[in-house]
């Protein structure tokens, strides 16, 4: 037997998974309340005592972990224009798996350091400029970041021909950075494999340690990387397959949790229909988007607000109460299980809510332009329509009966029909919350964190592609 | 270095075999082209002029709705800090057969520096671009 042990500091939970890499096989879960103000390992040792009752005892021959304990890898973006550097430096920081607090566009102002002082971010991901574009702007924020905030870690991926200087600028004031190459080295092509790998590396070389993570890390010799990150690992190996076993090609993977809703795609995202022309920045193949007001506890108040009581009151068949006042409770008691049908088929009309919005923000859009020349079609973000598989996972699917309905209410609508999401795709349930795991897992072993996915990720409906 | 330079086909038109013949003869003409493509917006030549650094914004419209899209570019461009940008224009600007003389002074009013019509050789632009940038031949 070769077992390994999978930990997921969650900010919530610490969950355990065993995993037998030669058989193939889970051998058992277990979670318990991460604490990472009495020490992280109490909770870890509390999780590791249940799962050995379930298994019997186990000798690891590995052990990984991620984590998004105290707060995850909380990141300020900063670029040149809001829709060209400063989003590409975002898209990498989502990629990356960071929670993403503010985006900057622009030079930075007084007001803006104070602002970023205030959210208290872990690392600074500063862009700005295509290679041989704009230096001025990037320049004058790293003197700023250099007088003002030069107790942040800071990953430079902007203007090439700037670099130098700003490493002159953060030397003489002894900033701790890394310099990778540009976001957006030309114009609206997107490059962020670089800056996600430099903030990898400085969540694992620094930012653990600052949150008092140091302990579980001496214990599994390394967490290795924020827990958004194993699942887009998980996601991208189960797309693409590895160098000996075939993927199942494009997915998409849709994870409701308590705070935010997450929607990754693997995929190009091409216009799947023809004579349509592609517009606007270059879409990562994996794509990352975090909607931080879609949640279904601390953020169930925001998804209200946003969505308003009509809205989520179209998933619900028969509900008397006021859905203000349900969401409101549900902030208020983070530890909230459903327990009453009632109370079920309202978490169910959440995380459709929820899905249905995440998705309407992640999919392209397809807008008709009508010119002399008769009507064409424009295409901005990912064309979804052909996506064959999606993938579900998170509390509310996992706990739900029917966990499918909720995954179609991410699907195209024809009221909807500029919203380019899946139009008929096969619904996979990952119901023993295997992925963020098997994500580690494919960092040692891509073949066995792929057999292990097509073993447990649940098909729960078929699509119109058939098998 | 290479002087940068912006192109692209403005407002709801989506000729694009000229625009990729200027993206030809700009480059091999020793410029940084950066070509945005069909259907753009005055906002679209304008982020990408800040974030490349361009030096001047070459706007192609071939469909006769010209003079609608790109009225108001200067201004914003002055909004966008780049006052010193060189603007130029060319193409079928208006519709039918207007006295281009006329429709010069149109767009030069409008703030663009030099207007082409659509029967000048491209050779003749290069060498304008080269005199307006300061550049050595």
């Amino acid at each position: 037997m070769e077992a390994v042990l999978c930990i997921d500091f969650g900010s919530t939970y610490t969950k355990l998974t065993a995993i037998d890499l030669q058989a193939d096989q889970i051998l058992g879960t277990a979670k318990d309340l991460t604490t990472v103000e009495q020490g992280i390992l109490i909770g870890f040792e509390k999780a590791r005592a249940k799962l050995i009752e379930q298994t019997g005892p186990l000798e690891f021959t590995e052990m990984l972990a991620c984590s998004s304990a105290a707060g995850g890898l909380k990141m300020i973006a900063i670029g040149l224009v809001p829709e060209l550097t400063a989003e590409a430096a975002k898209r990498a920081a989502l990629g990356a798996g960071a929670r993403v607090l503010g985006v900057y566009s622009y030079e930075l102002t007084r007001l803006d350091i104070e602002e970023i002082r205030a959210a208290q971010p872990d690392l600074l991901l500063l862009a700005g400029g295509t290679d041989g574009g704009n230096t001025a702007c990037i320049l004058h924020n790293a003197a700023l970041i250099a007088q003002h905030l030069d107790d942040l870690p800071v990953v430079v991926a902007g203007n090439k021909n700037a670099r130098d200087e700003i490493e002159q600028i953060f030397e003489r004031r002894g900033v701790s950075y890394k310099t990778v190459a540009n976001v957006m080295p030309r114009l609206n092509e997107l490059q962020v494999e670089p800056a996600r790998e430099a903030i990898r590396e400085v969540f694992l070389q620094e930012i653990v340690k600052a949150k008092g993570l140091s302990q579980a890390e001496e214990l599994v010799g390394g967490i290795l990387m924020p827990t958004p990150a194993a699942v887009l690992k998980a996601a991208t190996v189960l797309a693409d397959g590895t160098d000996l076993e075939p993927g199942i090609g494009p997915l998409i993977v849709i994870d409701v949790g308590g705070a935010t809703t997450d929607i990754h795609s693997i995929g190009t995202g091409e216009p799947t229909k023809p004579g349509v022309v592609w517009k606007g920045l270059q879409e990562p193949y994996a794509k990352r988007t975090v909607e931080g007001d879609l949640g279904m506890r601390v953020s169930a108040l925001s998804l209200w607000e946003t969505a308003g009581s009509r809205r989520i009151g179209k998933h619900l068949e028969s509900f008397d109460g006021s859905v203000e006042e349900r969401c409101r409770k549900l902030q208020a008691e983070v530890s909230f299980v459903a327990m009453t049908e009632d109370d079920r088929s309202f978490e169910e009309a959440l995380g459709m809510t929820a899905v249905e919005m995440a998705m309407e923000r992640h999919a392209g859009v397809v807008e008709s332009v009508y010119t002399p020349m008769g009507l064409f079609l424009s295409q901005t973000g990912k064309d979804l329509l052909e996506m064959r598989t999606v993938i579900g996972t998170g509390g509310v699917l996992v706990h739900s009966a029917q966990p499918e309905r909720i995954v179609r209410a991410g699907c195209f609508r024809a009221d909807n029909p500029t919203c380019l999401a899946p139009l008929n795709p096969d619904v996979w349930i990952d119901a023993s919350y295997v992925l963020s795991a098997l994500g580690l897992v494919a960092e040692r072993n891509p073949e066995g964190a792929l057999r292990l996915m097509k073993k447990y990720l649940l098909r729960s409906g078929r699509g119109a592609h058939g098998a | 270095m290479k002087a940068t330079i912006v192109i692209g086909v403005i407002g709801a038109d989506c000729h694009a075999v000229g625009n990729r013949i200027l993206d030809h003869v700009f480059t091999e003409a020793g410029f940084h082209v950066v070509n945005i493509g069909v259907l753009s917006s005055q906002e679209d030549f304008i982020s990408a002029a800040i974030e490349t650094g361009a030096r001047a914004i070459l706007v192609s419209s071939l469909y006769g709705h010209g003079e609608i899209d790109c009225r108001g570019l200067r201004e914003k461009c002055e909004e966008a800090g780049l006052s010193e940008m060189v603007l130029y224009v060319g193409g079928n600007l208006v519709v039918g057969k207007q006295d281009f003389a006329a429709v010069e002074q149109q767009f030069l009013a409008m703030g663009f520096n030099r207007v082409f019509s659509p029967d000048v050789p491209l050779e003749v632009a290069v060498r304008n671009l080269h005199e307006d940038l300061g550049l050595v031949v």
